[in-house]
């Protein structure tokens, strides 16, 4: 099962019973190389359900610190974009741990090496994906992704909710 | 390279909102909030803004450190579903991040043109102290004329 490749564009999945997980391909996908570096997917309290990483070059903490190092970016700059955000006149405070759906939040941002695309679930699921910086919106790729982890991860009667994704 | 470390500690933003009609300016000093030239519709108080721009620049040194790939030098462009977020660090570590509408265009060539003012007018100025809010004259009155140019260009077109 392709999980996809060097563009934003996804090919109808074929239903894959059995595994529990879309199997993440090694390196290349179609079309001139990877565009996809890393994912991760947390639940409401900051497990880490999944983390795969297809191309990753620069390690700088080991695995648990990383992840906690980026649920916690995400947690501040969720507050920070609903704090700054210009459209609404009604604003809770910094601080105040925030819903899934409450104030604006972000959807992707960019620096010169790479770019995370960002997508959360009214239950708490956060996606991460971390892609070259020239990819487009990815908005949708996560949707998919995130249909996928309903249909063979929350289904999957053997499943604890909570654990990590195997 | 030591004086962008040291710089760490020190941020600029600068807080431009834009919309079709209306153009709102929201300058901030270094560490601190300046209101020269500011038309107050957020009624956003002085430690707020202070808590916004600590956390930004916490938020963009953090990301480097997450960056798959070495080399990375933060945000540079934030999504979100109302608004968009564009920032430009100069070379000393300053940050100049400017809040506008989604689909705005040029704005990193306007935040390097704010650069230059804050050089020219700001630093250049004899009695401006470094870290501290930004309160001078020809600074703001250059500001608004850049960004109204800026945008009667947009409206112009």
């Amino acid at each position: 099962m392709q999980f996809f490749g060097g563009g934003s564009s996804l090919t109808s999945v074929p239903p894959d019973a059995g595994t529990p997980a879309p199997a993440a391909p090694p390196g290349t996908g179609t079309g001139g190389g990877p565009s996809a570096q890393v994912l991760y997917v947390f639940n409401r309290g900051g497990v880490c359900l999944l983390y795969r990483e297809w191309h990753r070059p620069l390690r700088t903490l080991d695995p648990t610190q990383d992840q906690k190092l980026m649920f916690g970016l995400l947690f501040s700059l969720r507050s920070f974009t609903s704090k700054i955000d210009p459209t609404t006149a009604e604003k809770g405070n910094l601080g105040v741990p925030l819903l899934p759906g409450q104030g604006c939040s972000f959807y992707s941002f960019k620096t010169n090496t790479y770019k995370l695309n960002f997508l959360e679930s009214p239950s708490g699921i956060k996606l991460i994906l971390i892609t070259h910086p020239r990819t487009g919106d990815q908005r949708d790729t996560l949707k998919h992704i995130y249909n996928l982890y309903v249909e063979y991860v929350v289904k999957n009667p053997l499943y604890a909710p909570g654990t990590p994704i195997k | 390279m030591r004086r962008k470390q040291q710089a760490a500690a020190r941020e600029g933003g600068d807080w431009c909102r834009r919309r079709a009609r209306r153009l709102e300016l929201k300058p901030r000093g270094v560490g601190e909030i300046d209101r020269g030239a500011i038309m107050a519709q957020q009624g956003g108080d002085t430690n707020d803004s202070l808590r916004l721009a600590s956390l930004w620049h916490s938020m963009h040194a953090i990301s480097q450190q997450l960056s798959p790939t070495p080399g990375c030098e933060g945000i540079d462009l934030l999504q979100a579903h109302n608004f968009d977020l564009h920032c430009f660090q100069s070379l000393t570590g300053t940050k100049f991040f400017a809040v506008c509408e989604t689909g705005a265009q040029n704005i990193e060539v306007l935040l390097k043109v704010i650069y230059e003012l804050y050089t020219d007018f700001v630093l250049k100025n004899p009695f401006y102290e470094m870290e501290m809010p930004i309160r001078c004259e020809l600074f703001d009155l250059n500001l608004v004329q850049v960004l109204q140019k800026d945008r009667v260009a947009l409206l112009g077109r």
